[in-house]
């Protein structure tokens, strides 16, 4: 019942007439498909008119030239030597989901059960310190190359984001990762933690550093309420009532006007200070203590390195947990519930440990949400969101601290790339707006890597637990989502 | 009781709809135990076929008829939607059996995301109004009106579904479908073509899907790229509530969530209607994993 792998056909020696007609058919049919596909989806285009009416405005050539590259590509594909139907196949999927290659092969070369060569070892061992080291310089670098002005995009939108999923990612990769629970509802905790700290900052005027380990710890009894009634079920089943318990909030939050303001949200959310000197341009401000030029990037610097500190924080616990007997209790929970019973483990608090650990987390990076943007309302908190952390610690190698951060940086990054495209107005006309194939090619691309690499951008593991030396042991190994 | 069962007759022609895509969720779950998030967003799409589909027949082919238009429509949106689920399931689900068990929620999701999106790219992302059609309404008793519109939407469904039930029960086609859900490796055994199985399972949840896009567009008279998602949760929860891989559950389950949901919004309030409907998911799947016509799983060590 496996796949059938078209890759893995013997090598014909080279192309040739007998080889031509099968191709021509086989392109043929895959562009008659396409076409019909296409049809009438892509060739009519149903738009409204002055009268509200809903015109038909024609685009067949698009459809046309789809059924061509269709024709065209699976014909060279079929024509090709064995061992190049593979580049085929990639260089399809990255001209179709635009996502790194390079980054996958690069993290393909780092997979297996062989015992590691010691440049392998090496790199394991030294690429996480020198990923921080890079990280914890980069808005020095930023701020260095491109000055204040120009450094603020980049600090802010692909910084200080990327930083938020990569701890959403860690949060949720004690739940999914270490305890192989399904949660397809984790945005709930994040709204939680946003909320919390709203609610808390703007009626009480509380500070941060109050709110924040509130939040957290709301979210985490949000967690308990949650994963309580939830502790039977298991894999896809648990993974849809999350997914509802995540639905049911955010429409609580929609309909709860008194307390949530609705969909207009919770604005007014006061800015992060800096240990209580805020980041103005007054005379006490930041700035001027600090005999500095006010510019708005130092408090964007400052977020950085607090949702840094946060995330690291996430990332220090449960590296930690990992060795403990709660951590080992975790992983054989994800392995084999059935034997964790047998051998006395309490499996309801492990499983509720897990799912409140992961919310307090959420909540926390929730809080940091709030703060940064200074508004809250429910259109950040969609089942989107959910997918998105999800696929993220899925695409990281669940488990995988490191992956989870690589993943994250691609996820969001490429994606928030894709606004920088606008030289592409000049090859399509000015109609052309980038941006709104970003999520498109989002999900196209989570498909793809699925395909690729259903086990994550590293998918080797090193046990917590070993007698001699610890070898690392491959993915296809290891057993998880089981619930 | 003028309210109540003109409520009863809206909630019947909900819940066919529910119950048309239900079927999709039943069946590829008991076939591959796989939830196909990307279902509702199949339906959605059929719906949009069905739109432009019954566009072209009307202002360019100038077809005066409307019955004829109707079953045109109805065919070539089935077709169409089969076709387009067959492709899904060959690109994005087919590459993945065998795979450990989140790869091909995670894909499924993924195509979700990529459909909806996909019709919002060519289609634009504003509702899309429906040509008026007309509409006569029936006046049973008192204020209870019954509207023709709800009579085909609930005669179709009835006169597919019986269809259906004898494609799976008496066709070879059917027995070799119950027995990739018994045991898919013991039927490639006794020679049956497991793969095709499985696509022909999608063809078929898809077409059922489009007939509901059909009734969707036609009751509704308006379709957005965003619709399948809240529709396609209600169906999952239609089907988990019947019983998962029961037949009969799908429509039962997504008769009662059509009910429900109607009356829900009639008695109490629209706000919550839809929170309704997901809490009724949860308490079924902790309270009754097995649903009301379902199996119970049997936990092997």
């Amino acid at each position: 019942m496996s796949a059938p792998s078209q890759t893995s056909e013997i090598a014909a020696p080279a192309a040739t007439a007998a080889q031509f007609v099968p191709a021509l058919r086989t392109a043929a049919a895959a562009a008659l498909v396409a076409f019909c596909l296409a049809f009438p989806i892509i060739t009519y285009h149903a738009e409204s008119n002055v009268n509200n009416e809903l015109v038909l405005i024609g685009r067949w050539p698009l459809a046309f030239g789809i059924a061509a590259i269709v024709f065209a590509f699976v014909f060279l594909r079929q024509m090709a030597r064995a061992d190049w139907r593979i580049w085929f196949d990639r260089v399809g999927s990255i001209a179709a989901g635009g996502m790194g290659g390079a980054l996958v092969q690069a993290a393909r070369e780092g997979e297996g059960t062989a015992p590691p060569s010691a440049a392998r070892v090496a790199f394991g061992r030294y690429i996480g310190p020198f990923m921080l080291g890079l990280v914890i310089l980069f808005p020095l670098i930023a701020l260095g190359l491109l000055g204040p002005g120009g450094s603020l995009k980049w600090i802010n939108n692909y910084g200080v984001q990327i930083l938020i999923y990569v701890m959403l990612g860690w949060g949720l990769n004690i739940v999914v990762g270490l305890a192989g629970l399904l949660d397809l509802g984790y945005v709930a905790f994040y709204a939680v933690g946003a909320y919390s700290y709203a609610l808390l900052s703007t009626t009480f005027g509380l500070s941060f550093w109050i709110c924040l380990p509130l939040a957290g710890l709301l979210a985490a009894m949000w967690g308990v309420i949650l994963g309580f009634p939830v502790l039977r079920l298991r894999g896809d089943y648990l993974a849809i009532v999350t997914l509802a318990f995540g639905e049911i909030i955010r429409m609580v939050l929609i309909n709860w006007v008194d307390l949530t303001n609705g969909y207009a949200g919770i604005s007014g959310i006061p800015h992060v200070s800096f240990f209580g000197i805020p980041f103005t341009d007054d005379d006490d401000g930041f700035a001027a203590i600090f005999h500095l030029p006010y510019t708005p990037i130092y408090r964007t610097i400052f977020l950085f390195y607090l949702i840094l500190a946060l995330a690291l924080l996430t990332n220090f616990v449960t590296v930690r947990l990992r060795r403990l007997p709660i951590g080992r209790a975790w992983e054989a929970l994800r392995e084999d519930e059935i034997a964790c019973r047998s051998l006395g483990i309490n499996t309801t608090t492990t499983k509720l440990t897990a799912f409140s650990l992961g919310a307090m987390f959420g909540g926390f990076a929730g809080s940091f949400f709030a703060v940064r943007q200074g508004f809250v309302s429910p259109e950040s908190f969609t089942f989107i969101e959910s997918a998105t952390i999800l696929a993220i610690v899925v695409l990281g190698g669940m488990g995988s601290q490191l992956g989870v951060a690589i993943a994250a940086a691609a996820m969001i990054g490429i994606p928030e790339l894709m606004r920088e495209l606008d030289w592409m107005k000049r090859i399509f006309g000015e109609d052309f707006d980038p941006t709104q194939y970003r999520m498109l090619l989002f999900g196209a691309a989570m498909v793809i890597m699925m395909i690729w690499k259903p086990r994550g951008l590293v998918s080797t593991r090193l046990p917590s637990v070993f007698l001699k030396e610890q070898k690392a042991v491959s993915g296809d190994l290891v057993k998880e989502g089981h619930g | 009781m003028d309210n109540f069962l003109q409520q009863l007759i809206n909630g019947l022609t909900l819940g066919s709809i529910y119950g048309l895509i239900a079927i999709g969720y039943t069946m590829v779950f008991g076939i591959i135990g796989m939830v196909n998030f990307a279902h509702g967003d199949v339906f959605m799409l059929s719906a949009f076929i069905a739109l432009i589909l019954f566009m072209i027949l009307t202002q360019i082919l100038h077809l005066g008829s409307l019955p004829i238009a109707f079953v045109v429509v109805l065919v070539g949106a089935m077709a169409l939607t089969a076709l387009w689920n067959w492709a899904i399931e060959r690109l994005a689900y087919r590459p993945l059996r065998g795979s450990f068990r989140l790869a091909p929620l995670i894909s499924a999701i993924g195509m979700s995301i990529f459909l909806s999106n996909f019709v919002q790219v060519v289609q634009g992302p504003r509702n899309k109004p429906a040509p008026q059609l007309p509409n006569h309404v029936f006046n049973i008793s008192g204020d209870v009106t019954l509207s023709v519109r709800q009579i085909l939407i609930v005669i179709v469904t009835v006169v597919l579904l019986a269809g259906f039930w004898y494609l799976v029960k008496f066709t070879s086609l059917g027995r070799a479908q119950r027995a990739c859900e018994q045991d898919r490796k013991m039927a490639a055994l006794l020679g049956i073509d497991v793969d095709a199985t499985i696509s022909i399972t999608f063809v078929i949840g898809a077409a059922l899907a489009a007939v509901a896009g059909v009734m969707f567009v036609i009751y509704y008279g308006v379709v957005n790229f965003s619709d399948g998602f809240v529709p396609g949760v209600k169906a999952f929860t239609a089907a988990v509530l019947g019983g998962i891989g029961s037949l009969p559950g799908a429509v039962l389950g997504g008769l009662l969530i059509g009910l429900i949901e109607v009356f829900w919004s009639s008695y109490f309030t629209t706000d919550y209607k839809d929170v309704a409907a997901f809490m009724i998911l949860a308490i079924t799947l902790i309270f009754m994993p097995s649903g009301i016509l379902g199996r119970p799983e049997v936990e092997k060590v």
